[in-house]
């Protein structure tokens, strides 16, 4: 008797454009393609896999993450599981009782009240009458909804609907667990309270499989994670390498450790000296030198000068991916200027302390002589990845890292 | 969820393996009825029954009320275009209530047709969202109208007491004569219901085709204005048999409209059409997420 809960053979699912295009089709133009294609069969052309070749083997109790960009087939993979969809090919055998949670508030109707809407909704996710009544109490108070509990759902605020919502499918008690990105609704003090109760589930043993684009909850939650690109399982690891592993493929966030060449990027300035090249490190080799919270950060900067310079401002900057400026590391506050020689210089800045989360943040430079002239200056250089360091083991909800931003404090219990 | 889909083996499993709880293969050829999982989702047709119901006449001023209404305003317009203007024999029946037990079932039948041609459609977000048996949603549009059919009766009691008619010992075949009507209306509800997922066409077409159909079956008039040679034809029509057949245990009218044999015929096309839709339903729920 193995401990597998889920295995997935060669899965496949292919959608013919044809029909996508079809969509809300009408029967004449079914006609008018039988009279074309008597045959009725498509040529391969039409047809696009958005999953193929996929295997692989999720064991009992583990919480494995799903990650990869829009469009990657991670949901087509997740329908498929919930037999939302069937496979064109291939094979998935799950063991054990499944729910799937897709949306937050599936199966609620806005005309009916608070207590119809958990037991209509509970018997559409899975769940029999009597689990719903034996779990009524509880789902009310998750969702803190008990004054509102006969008004009908169309009147509560959009927080009262998506709580009770979650709080419905939170308590399902499948075996195995299948979530696309739900968290992503809520706010902030919801989204801890999912997270938390995800982090419950899965300490109970049941094995969850998680679909998100939030590598912190990813990194939080998950002990392994898949990585899916073009309907392909491209890795299966350790969450902290496949995280890695995403975050520098593509445009999303440039390597550690390689030379991001400048020369195409789009700049302003006296161009008097400029940045050609730019390379950057944790120096942790163990999460491949990536940024991560609270470690070191360190780049090195290629510079072209056309003559000797003095520079008194010289600058990088990290903004989110909204494009709020968050560290700005100038040596301006340092008031020691940088003297360039004519031709190649190299500048080595080490920002001690990341005091960002994990996430994606676009890289900006900058320089300026000491009249105030700005010599180079590239708002969007690269982008980078920071991750959080895995704790050894865990995948606890961590304190204090909810915030965009962490910070050192000290708490003292003064009186009392 | 426990459900169990294994229906076939596979070549490359360990002799001995734990079966799986849910065993996902793609369907080859005509896929099976599966009736089992709906008896485990049982509960859930209840739920959506019970929504229906409920959902109906919230946020309407009159309610309920409208059961009742629509059939005494149809049996009212009936009754002066057929009964006093066209004269429409009806036996020694008053018109009004020999229109009423006619509008009766055809009026279930039709909203019961209705919704569960428009059940998959109308469920787009639960289909694409969640898995459970599709079968169980067509099924649900059908039974929800069963409580319309119930409130009108008791309309159709008051009526047959203020028009003085007596119902015979006959009216304990009703209930069978209303699972005929569920019968038919869920067989084509099933056929209608899938292929509407593809092809809009549906919306358009079944306000015609119900209104059509109504002509072709005896409501507002009595199947003996057919000539006998022809009789034959209506009985094609299951709802004929329906129909003929509610007035028949309620109003006691003497002639049987439908000998036996005919009727007969009426309750095998019934039952294939509700088959046959159940497979084509089936075999095409697979892409109902995917186009629908």
């Amino acid at each position: 008797m193995s401990d597998v809960a889920i295995r997935v053979e060669n899965l496949g699912k292919k959608y013919s454009i044809g029909a996508a295009k079809e969509r809300h089709d009408t029967l004449r133009d079914a006609l008018v393609h039988l009279l074309h294609n008597p045959l009725g069969r498509n040529g391969d052309a039409d047809t696009i896999w958005a999953l193929r070749d996929v295997s692989f083997e999720v064991n009992r109790g583990e919480v494995v993450g799903v990650i990869g960009r829009n469009g990657a087939g991670k949901s087509t993979l997740l329908k498929i599981l919930s037999r939302i969809t069937e496979p064109s090919e291939g094979l998935a055998d799950l063991y054990g009782r499944v729910g799937s949670l897709l949306e937050v508030g599936t199966g609620f109707h806005p005309e009916l009240t608070g207590r119809e809407n958990i037991y209509l909704s509970g018997a559409i996710l899975g769940m029999h009458k009597a689990e719903i009544d034996r779990r009524f109490d509880e789902i009310v108070a998750f969702a803190e909804i008990d004054k509102f509990l006969d008004t009908p759902v169309k009147r509560y605020s959009s927080g009262m609907y998506v709580r009770l919502a979650f709080a419905v499918a939170a308590h399902l008690e499948p075996e195995i667990l299948l979530v696309d990105e739900v968290l992503a609704v809520g706010d902030a003090e919801f989204q801890k309270k999912c997270l938390g109760k995800m982090g419950d589930v899965a300490r109970e043993g049941r094995t969850v499989l998680f679909v998100s684009h939030n590598m912190s909850a990813v990194q939080r939650l998950c002990s392994r994670c898949m990585l899916i690109s073009s309907g392909k399982l491209i890795a299966f690891e350790p969450t902290a390498e496949v995280v890695h592993c995403y975050l520098s493929e593509g445009n999303s966030a440039t390597s550690p450790l390689s030379w991001v060449n400048l020369s195409g990027a789009n700049r302003e300035g006296l161009q008097e000296a400029r940045f050609v090249a730019a390379w950057y490190s944790s120096d942790e080799e163990t999460v491949g030198c990536q940024p991560y919270s609270l470690g070191v950060l360190r780049f090195q900067l290629s510079i072209e000068s056309n003559r000797a310079y003095s520079v008194s401002s010289f600058a990088v900057a990290l903004c989110n991916m909204h494009g709020e400026l968050l560290v700005n590391a100038d040596v301006i506050s340092l008031g020691r200027p940088l003297n360039f020689t004519e031709g190649s210089n190299t500048v080595s800045l080490e920002i001690e302390e990341l005091y960002l989360n994990s996430g994606t943040y676009t890289v900006s430079l900058y320089m300026a002589d000491r009249a105030g002239y700005t010599l180079d200056y590239i708002p969007y250089a690269f982008n980078i990845g920071v991750i959080e360091k895995p704790v050894a083991e865990s995948f606890g909800v961590k304190p204090g890292k909810d915030g965009l931003i962490p910070c050192r404090f000290d708490v003292q219990l003064v009186s009392g | 969820m426990s459900s169990s889909e294994s229906e076939m083996t596979l070549p490359g499993d360990l002799a001995g393996a734990v079966k799986p709880t849910v065993a996902i293969r793609p369907t080859r050829g005509i896929a099976t009825l599966h009736l089992r999982a709906v008896w485990e989702y049982r509960e859930l047709l209840y739920f959506l029954v019970w929504r229906d119901v409920k959902v109906r006449y919230k946020q309407t001023a009159l309610g309920v009320a409208w059961v009742i209404l629509q059939p005494i305003v149809s049996m009212a317009i009936f009754s002066v275009l057929f009964g006093l203007l066209l004269q429409v024999p009806t036996g020694d029946v008053p018109y009004p209530v020999f229109a009423f037990a006619g509008l009766l079932p055809w009026n279930y039948f039709s909203s019961a047709l209705n919704r569960s041609s428009m059940s998959v459609v109308n469920s787009a977000h639960l289909v694409t969202k969640v898995y459970f048996p599709r079968l169980v949603i067509p099924l649900a549009g059908a039974l929800s109208s069963l409580v319309d059919l119930l409130v009108s009766f008791v309309v159709l009691v008051g009526v047959m007491i203020i028009f003085g008619v007596a119902p015979s010992l006959r009216v304990f075949v009703l209930p069978l004569l209303v699972l005929l009507a569920m019968v038919t209306a869920t067989g084509f509800g099933l056929w209608l219901s899938a292929l509407n997922v593809r092809y809009r066409d549906v919306n358009y077409l079944l306000p015609f085709l119900i209104q059509i159909w109504m002509y072709l079956t005896p409501v507002v008039y009595g199947s003996d204005l057919i000539p006998e040679q022809y009789r034959f034809l209506l009985s094609l029509n299951p709802m004929t048999g329906v129909v003929e057949g509610f007035r028949w245990a309620l109003l006691g009218q003497g002639t049987t409209p439908l000998s036996g044999p005919l009727f007969a015929i009426s309750v095998v096309i019934a039952l294939g059409v509700l088959v046959s839709g159940a497979y084509f339903y089936r075999s095409t729920e697979r892409f109902f997420a995917d186009i629908v």
